[in-house]
């Protein structure tokens, strides 16, 4: 074997390494409908939900993913927990959704949301939210407040710190 | 009378919504509370309140894709006029492009008109730009009036925050009222699913004189960037 192809096949080799890491790395993408995000909206725990509602077709939500992911990374040992529920339409749940979310590794958990009759649910979330996306809602313990805004990471981290602190 | 309400304004305005504490038995009172304030608001005219249904609507002039300015006055046959706040970006509008032309085709003649105006910024969208609106009309081949909202000073007068955003207003004299406000029908995804047509049950309902029963609902859409 000359070193060429030596070359050729150890590059193969972690190249094939490579794809297969990646794709048993991404997370599998549930679908949720509106009972499964109520559970959460009616949580009475200790843990902070940080419910954020975007699409892959949303460029400002796309924007403020990374504050979102930096959260899930910096309150990892907090009782913090970031869910972003996707409303990409169903056609584009293989073709863009999926994709997406492995080909930036997200690490906050992401729902697929199958309610495409919207005024059916956007009410349950909020009466002051007009459908427009981003738009984020916190929960915890009885702590209910919705945002129809995008974020900055410091944003994200004075609303989290200033619920955490109430333990303290 | 200013003073409560640059007060109310001042405790509003730490909260994106209502912070609410939904375990407490007072929840109920605090929610009703907030929005009590917030009817105080209204009263001050914030930009972001905007209309509500059976709020007169102020005159526009806006510029549209045949270079013309057009304004509601102009519309002396109609009954009514269907107002969308539109733009070219958002894959939610794309979905209803093909539905406005047929609507504007079928009730144009009765006398409801659509008039899409575009809020959005181009140096956020640049494919918003009026140019973009240009190309997109002559595509999609639009039959109605695409107008310009380059200040964004209407969509902030109406309370409109996405688009897709439908205004239905009713005309008597030279007074236009709204009467209907949110989304076209219960499907964006599928035309064929539709079950309910929120838009043309509220035309049909204006147009007999009869009480409209749905008068508001809610959709997801693009955001409207404000400056």
């Amino acid at each position: 074997m000359n070193a060429n192809s030596k070359f050729i096949s150890t590059f193969f080799i972690f190249f094939t390494f490579f794809l297969l890491n990646t794709s048993a790395l991404a997370q599998k993408v549930q679908t949720w409908q509106w009972n499964d995000l109520e559970k959460i909206t009616k949580a009475n725990n200790d843990t902070l939900y940080v419910i954020n509602f975007w699409a892959t077709w949303c460029k400002p939500c796309v924007e403020e993913l990374p504050y979102f992911e930096e959260v899930t990374e910096r309150y990892a040992n907090e009782k913090v927990k970031v869910i972003l529920v996707s409303l990409d339409f169903s056609k584009q749940l293989e073709t863009k959704l999926i994709p997406f979310v492995a080909e930036n590794n997200l690490s906050s958990k992401v729902v697929y949301f199958n309610e495409p009759n919207y005024n059916s649910w956007i009410d349950k979330v909020s009466d002051d939210w007009s459908g427009s996306i981003p738009a984020t809602l916190f929960v915890r313990n009885g702590y209910y407040e919705f945002c129809e805004q995008d974020f900055d990471f410091e944003e994200l981290k004075d609303k989290i710190d200033k619920q955490l602190k109430k333990d303290k | 009378m200013k003073i409560l309400v640059l007060m109310l304004t001042m405790i509003t305005a730490f909260m994106c919504g209502n912070e609410t504490n939904k375990s407490s038995d007072s929840s109920t009172s605090q929610v009703k509370q907030v929005k009590q304030e917030k009817a105080v608001k209204g009263e001050s005219h914030d930009d972001h309140v905007g209309y509500k249904i059976g709020s007169k609507v102020e005159d526009f002039h806006l510029k549209s894709v045949d270079g013309s300015i057009v304004s509601m006055a102009d519309f002396d046959e109609a009954k009514g006029i269907i107002v969308i706040f539109s733009c070219n970006h958002c894959p939610f509008v794309v979905m209803y492009e093909d539905r406005m032309n047929d609507l504007h085709d079928k009730f144009n003649d009765m006398g409801y008109p659509i008039v899409a105006i575009n809020p959005n910024d181009a140096v956020k969208y640049p494919s918003d730009s009026y140019e973009g609106m240009i190309e997109r009309a002559e595509e999609k081949g639009f039959e109605f009036q695409y107008i310009h909202d380059d200040t964004q000073n209407v969509a902030k007068r109406f309370g409109a925050k996405k688009t897709p955003h439908v205004y239905l207003l009713s005309k008597k004299g030279k007074e236009f009222t709204v009467e209907y406000i949110g989304a076209i029908d219960d499907n964006a995804q599928n035309a064929d699913d539709v079950k309910v047509k929120y838009l043309e049950d509220a035309i049909f309902a204006l147009d007999a004189g009869k009480e409209i029963e749905t008068k508001e609902t809610k959709a997801i859409g693009c955001s409207i960037k404000f400056r």
